[in-house]
């Protein structure tokens, strides 16, 4: 039935929690309450979920079925405590009859795992104990990290008050050029708008730039949507993302997409053919300057991986770099495939040995570095140039250590040179 | 429900990452957590808070990782309130989740310094500045985040709604 009155257009943010707490409409502001049609825990987020929930008392968790445990950060485990919390995790999970752990050896960087094995569905309100939940958008879910007691909390109801975001659109055109990737336009767009430019609020991804890129790419971009404050970020649902969506699952997919004509409080245009490769200096994500400009900062250590850069075209893109090249003296390359599905098909791809003969070491599938927990942490005045989402002091170790985020072309390329530098200036080898 | 105490001033974009770095997200015991609460911004805070402080922040307070640990490691380090001209999203739950007030009060980085004395009305909220006389009006917490906050947080209330107090 047509009703009239329904006049107000909305966006895809106000669309899934209007649908997730029962309601026709909703208005930015407005606080609903949600039900969530998925939740995930990881290795360092979950004791503490755990813990809370036991406080609580609620015994069992709401639907052992809408719960993905995912073990990512410290693993293998890198100390006794680490191993002690992973224990009691597996043991919880247990209990509760969650049957979807991927334990060590199962899966592998949570934000990665989590799409791979299909719970990242179009139009689905997902919560995760972590704040790069926001990836999933890529996908057309509607995706928000929170902390662990809220997850408790969310494990014994099933429900969460959301209050309603207003939305920014990004509108972008144009084709990548060159070793310009996806994660150049994230880090330009977090340039401009700034580290808190999007604070509470969801961002949309539209224009034939979005369209035309791969999920891969849609991941990464939507992963960086917290680094500007932004609640969600999402890439419309179209056949490319349903596809790989219906590849993974065999669950009704019901996708929701923003009404013509929906309101927005801003829309930003971009012209991707005019990006060149870009980096996020430290100490903060929005610092971002053109490669080319940085050549004099040289660098100790290369990051490649973490949920923002470590998937396949990723992988085959830092390869590209480094075939027939090695990494300079005294420089050290850490390579991080983000799940065991993309550490097989580098296999199949040769990748490694591309890695391995340019002087890289590989790593099992962990988020490891990237948050200073585990394989290779940064000495006091060290640098490091890495393909992750955060730049922060002592993001990586040391306080007094310094991070560049870069896409993975231009991490390898620096890697080659010593230094920071724009790949496209990289000689033959 | 009044909170007096003195000011400790940090800039904008206080990461998570700051306040607890990723090594101790291995730490549970809230005490322990406040042991090193910001000490990579300033390795004094955790003596300066001890006897309990209003923490005062830029724009978006709290940015960064989900990490509960960091709204806990304020706490536990003394932290009685926050007031910062804006916060992150998640931050901003996870301080009210653990009890800790948060209010975003505009104005407020350029009208307090360190050490001022501060009186903060949660219910109204009216900001006082005793040292410079100056008030402030911050966003007032909506009722049911009171609620939240008066019952200590979000495990006792949860515990409420399924009938465990």
């Amino acid at each position: 039935m047509v009703t009239p009155e329904r006049c107000k257009k909305l966006n895809i943010f106000e669309k899934i929690l209007a649908r997730a707490s029962g309601r026709k409409e909703v208005v930015p502001g407005e606080i609903v309450e949600a039900n969530v049609d998925m939740a995930m825990i990881h290795d360092l987020t979950g004791p503490l979920t755990v813990d809370s929930f036991h406080k609580i008392g609620a015994g069992k968790v709401w639907d052992p079925k809408k719960i993905v445990v995912i073990f990512d950060h410290l693993v293998p485990p890198s100390t006794i405590r680490a191993a002690t919390l992973q224990k009691g995790l597996r043991e919880f999970v247990k209990e509760q009859g969650i049957k979807s752990l991927y334990d060590i050896g199962q899966g592998g960087v949570c934000h990665q795992v989590f799409h791979e094995k299909g719970y990242a569905r179009p139009g689905e309100l997902i919560v995760g104990a972590d704040s790069h939940t926001c990836t999933y958008g890529a996908l057309g879910a509607f995706a928000t990290g929170i902390g662990s007691t809220e997850m408790a909390a969310v494990f014994t109801t099933g429900k969460m008050w959301f209050r309603i975001p207003t939305a920014l659109k990004i509108h972008a055109t144009g084709d990548f050029r060159k070793n310009s990737t996806p994660k150049d336009l994230i880090l330009k767009i977090i340039g401009d708008i700034g580290e808190g430019g999007a604070i509470y609020k969801g961002m949309e991804f539209t224009g034939s730039t979005f369209t035309n890129m791969s999920i891969d790419g849609r991941l990464t971009v939507c992963n960086m949507v917290v680094e500007a404050g932004a609640k969600a970020g999402t890439v419309p649902p179209d056949n490319k993302s349903m596809a790989y969506v219906r590849s993974r699952t065999k669950k009704p997919l019901k996708p929701i997409r923003s009404d013509n004509n929906a309101t927005y409080e801003e829309t930003l245009e971009y012209d991707a053919a005019k990006l060149t490769p870009q980096v996020a200096c430290p100490p903060s994500v929005d610092n971002v300057k053109p490669a080319s400009e940085l050549s004099d900062v040289k660098i100790d250590q290369v990051f490649i991986g973490s949920c923002t850069n470590g998937r396949i075209e990723d992988l085959r893109l830092a390869a590209s770099v480094l075939k027939d090249r090695e990494i300079h003296n005294g420089v050290r390359m850490i390579i991080s495939p983000a799940s065991q599905e993309v550490y097989q098909q580098c296999l199949k791809e040769g990748l490694f040995n591309t890695f391995m003969e340019a002087g890289a070491i590989v790593t099992n599938a962990t988020c490891g570095p990237c948050l200073g927990g585990h394989m290779g942490l940064l000495a006091p005045g060290e640098v490091c140039i890495s393909t992750s989402n955060r730049n922060f002091i002592g993001r990586m170790g040391s306080p007094q250590s310094a991070v560049y985020l870069a896409n993975p072309a231009t991490a390898a390329a620096s890697g080659v040179v010593g230094h920071i530098m724009n790949p496209n200036d990289l000689r033959r080898p | 429900m009044d909170i007096f105490g003195k000011a400790v001033k940090f800039g904008d974009n206080v990461n998570t990452d700051v306040i607890i770095p990723g090594k101790y997200l291995e730490l549970i015991d809230p005490e322990e957590l406040g042991k090193h609460a910001l000490e990579g911004l300033d390795p004094k805070f955790t003596q300066k808070a001890k006897d309990g402080v209003i923490l005062i922040g830029g724009k978006n307070f709290g940015c960064g990782s989900s990490r509960e640990q960091a709204a806990t490691a304020l706490k536990s380090a003394g932290v009685k309130c926050v007031l910062a001209e804006s916060f992150a999203r998640i931050f901003y739950r996870n301080a009210i989740n653990v009890g800790l007030p948060a209010l975003e009060c505009i104005g407020i980085s350029k009208k307090a310094d360190e050490g001022d004395m501060i009186l903060v009305d949660l219910r109204s909220g009216t900001v006082e500045n005793q040292t410079t006389g100056i008030t402030l009006k911050a966003y007032p917490l909506p009722q049911f985040i009171l609620s939240l906050l008066e019952e200590g947080g979000l495990i006792p209330h949860v515990r409420g709604l399924i009938g465990k107090r």
